[in-house]
């Protein structure tokens, strides 16, 4: 009897495959002994694009790659500006930006829960999550106006002040998120349906995260202990208290736990980030460089120089130095970074972007070949991709 | 029942009550009586509008989306599954995995060069009637993306009903959207194909 | 181990393994990150070098990253980010490509993280990897022809429609009000 593999292909228009993606399934059977994933269905030239605009023009497409934590992509671009100019946010800006990129964290984990608990058929998950998704929006819509494509940081600082009252509607998110949290654990972590389609499924190890370059709580849930907030922190991160999950086996499990803590300890830093917020009192939200940050509306209408300089930065762009800078951030997909080679103008010469979900991506086929076909989708889901972020 | 002409097509013989005739005043007959309530009851119409009303009104309340989110903005249309803006009062909430089974196809997203045959072959595999609608500004005209990658609005390749701005268009945009779609299926021409006859030598009627 | 990695131990070590190498170190006025230029045909070996040698321990490539100098000769440049978990330090390793041979050895036998990188980097600047499994077009169609990321190509700008440079459009089809219905109440049952 002659036997035939099966080639199918997991298209780009698929109900699990959180975008477009295609994974080039052969199949024996239902075990999978080849995957190949195909990616480009969302390319979008923003690498190309940043070359003809200023890097604060740059700073919207930033929202379009990691459309779930949008606010944690604004950061990693600020940052490297930042780190290239060699200037730093004054301190009631990086609490701010702390405090909303751990909430964009618990966004963005959010969706993750609800969509790889759909995936994997606890349709429930979905809805609660997506509930606690709303309150987060409307967080971002009193600070910056917009739902999800927020925009909000800028090099230096902020867009604009945080708005009164945001401090106590802040508070009372993270104190009722816990309890959500709780919620979610208690329908999915001893669920035995759920243990049986992640436990064990989906397996890599740390010797192979690491040579994938997997980084996130895909390296963590790995057993790695890397967490760039902590071995290399930014924006103010290292005065703040808090753990980072490992988990053991690196199979879907213990990343979905891993995730799990890690929105707990999300709410711990939320929650110190507002107290400190509290304690620094009234301040600047932009750094007074206007060489290189506008100046606040108040001194443009007054003094001369803000004038010109507000001038310069607007029409023309800041005029960083020659050089190159990368810098990355621990985004909720793993490590963001943007390398930045300036050469003196407004408009950097390249912008590269370091996608997290486009190296994470790499570890499909490690994680499903010789397992079942039925895994694969657990396990794109609990690598936790945005094909926006992939595709760039 | 709402009295704009193209909606309802339904009359009654017997004039409304208001505009009653004096012999209203005058004794009927019983059988005249029966006659007149009779002629109130019962309605009028023709077969095309009536098939053309409840098949528009049947279509419109119950469309079936193809999943089609591709960026951001399929974030958006989840977000109008979920419990907050609810899209099933619409009867939409079935989104289909199959192109085969689905009659709305919601561009949510920024359409790629090597994703536009793929939007083709989808939107072909739908069957009639089909709509779209192009979600956001990406889908629309291109977007915030005017380069060599992102196809400058989804109509240059199907032929859209309507169109939603925004970047991403606020939940309640989508369901404006899908409203405004619904209003166009409710006034759209339903063809009816020749109906068959029963003398079939002396040809189709 | 807990002591830092200072930029000057790692030229130091990579010179005593690699003496007749012509590292030097990338100066400039706003160069934030140690990145050190090294020969393009042995990239793979340096590599190699750094991730096994267990003072170094560069265990995770981060990115690689193509960069086009347009009117500068060598024309392009092949950057490399390699990350040390154990040191915490971050390298930059910096490798130039002619244009009328872009090629440089593969180090996706050193990280099979690589792989990807290097399929894009070959999409974006046509930079040909000798020895790589799979060097075909990863993010834009198999068929597309040019090298969308060098300065040379063009960005594909498309002129918008806009009323003051479109003079022959259509006009809005007159039967078409009809479909709009003219009241639509919205009542709160």
């Amino acid at each position: 009897m002659r036997t035939e593999t099966m080639t199918l292909n997991m298209g780009p228009q698929h109900p699990a495959t959180h975008g477009v993606l295609r994974v080039a399934l052969e199949l024996d059977g239902e075990t999978v002994l080849r995957a190949r994933p195909i990616i480009g269905y969302l390319h979008t030239g923003m690498e190309k694009q940043a070359e003809y605009k200023t890097y604060t023009q740059s700073i919207p497409q930033t929202d379009r790659m990691d459309y779930l934590a949008p606010m944690s992509n604004n950061l990693a671009l600020c940052l490297a500006a930042e780190r290239l100019l060699a200037i730093e946010a004054p301190p009631r800006a990086q609490a701010v930006r702390v405090l909303l990129t751990e909430l964009s964290r618990i966004s963005a984990h959010c969706v993750w829960l609800g969509t790889h608990a759909l995936d994997i058929g606890a349709m429930t998950v979905f809805f609660y999550c997506f509930r606690e998704r709303e309150r987060v929006l409307s967080i971002y819509d009193q600070v910056c106006g917009a739902r999800m494509t927020a925009s909000y940081f800028r090099v230096g600082g902020l867009a604009m002040d945080i708005p009164e009252g945001f401090l106590d509607r802040c508070q009372t998110f993270v104190d009722e998120m816990p309890a959500h949290i709780d919620e979610y654990e208690a329908l999915l972590t001893k669920n035995p349906i759920w243990l049986a389609r992640t436990r064990g499924v989906a397996p890599l190890s740390a010797k192979d995260a690491l040579a994938l370059g997997a980084t996130g709580p895909v390296l963590r849930g790995s057993g790695v202990k890397w967490d760039l907030r902590k071995s290399q922190p930014y924006s103010g991160y290292e005065a703040y208290d808090f753990e980072i999950p490992i988990g053991t086996g690196g199979d879907a499990y213990d990343r979905y736990q891993v995730r799990v803590e890690e929105m707990r300890q999300s709410t711990r830093i939320a929650d110190q980030a507002i107290r400190r917020l509290r304690e620094l009192g009234p301040g600047d939200y932009r750094l007074r460089d206007y060489k290189y940050v506008l100046p606040p509306k108040e001194e443009v209408k007054t003094s001369m120089e803000a004038l010109i300089h507000h001038f310069k930065i607007v029409a023309h762009g800041f005029f960083p130095p020659v050089g190159e800078a990368y810098h990355a951030i621990e985004a909720p997909k793993g490590e963001l970074g943007f390398y930045f080679v300036s050469d003196g103008t407004p408009r950097p010469w390249r912008m590269k972007v370091r996608s997290p979900s486009f190296v994470n991506l790499q570890t499909i086929p490690t994680m499903i070949e010789g397992r079942l076909v039925a895994d694969v989708i657990t396990a794109i889901g609990s690598i936790d991709i945005v094909l926006g972020e992939v595709d760039r | 029942m709402p009295d704009d002409g193209t909606l309802n097509p339904f009359r009654t013989l017997a004039p409304p009550p208001a505009a009653a005739p004096a012999h209203r005043d005058l004794p009927i007959s019983e059988a005249d009586a029966i006659r007149e309530e009779v002629e109130r009851g019962v309605l009028f119409t023709s077969a095309e509008k009536l098939v053309s009303w409840a098949v528009n009104q049947s279509r419109a309340n119950s469309i079936w989306p193809l999943g089609f989110g591709l960026a951001c903005c399929a974030i958006e249309m989840m977000a109008i599954v979920g419990p907050r803006f609810d899209i099933s009062r619409f009867g939409a909430e079935v989104f289909r995995s199959s192109p085969r089974q689905a009659d709305l196809m919601i561009v949510a997203g920024r359409v790629s060069i090597k994703m536009a045959p793929v939007l083709r072959q989808l939107y072909d595999q739908m069957p009639d009637p089909k709509w779209v609608i192009s979600m956001g500004a990406c889908a629309s005209c291109g977007g915030v993306f005017n380069n060599y990658a992102i196809l400058q609005g989804v109509d240059k390749i199907v032929p859209v009903d309507v169109y939603v701005p925004g970047c991403p268009p606020r939940p309640e945009a989508l369901i404006h959207g899908i409203m405004k779609l619904q209003e166009k299926i409710l006034v759209s021409k339903v063809e009816l194909g020749p109906l068959p006859s029963r003398k079939k030598a002396k040809g189709a009627a | 181990m807990t002591t830092a990695l200072t930029p000057l131990r790692i030229e130091e070590r990579l010179r005593e393994r690699f003496p007749d190498a012509p590292f030097h170190r990338q100066t400039g006025e706003a160069v934030r990150d140690f990145t050190l230029m090294v020969p393009a045909e042995r990239i793979a070996e340096i590599c190699a070098f750094l991730r096994d040698d267990p003072e170094l321990d560069f265990a995770m490539l981060s990115w690689i990253a193509g960069i086009d100098w347009l009117p500068r000769e060598p024309r392009f440049e092949v950057a490399y980010g390699l990350l040390s978990l154990t040191r915490n330090t971050r390298v930059t390793l910096k490798v130039a490509v002619p244009e009328e041979n872009p090629r440089v050895p593969t180090v996706a036998g050193v990280w099979p993280t690589a792989n990807w990188h290097e399929r894009e980097t070959y999409d974006f600047y046509g930079i040909e990897f000798t020895g790589h499994p799979d060097l075909t077009r990863i993010l834009l169609p198999e068929d597309w022809v040019g090298w969308p990321l060098r300065k040379d190509s063009p960005l594909g700008y498309e002129e918008v429609a806009f009323t003051h440079n479109t003079p022959h459009r259509m006009k809005p089809d007159p039967t078409l009000k009809k479909l709009a219905p003219k009241k639509v109440r919205y009542r709160a049952h």
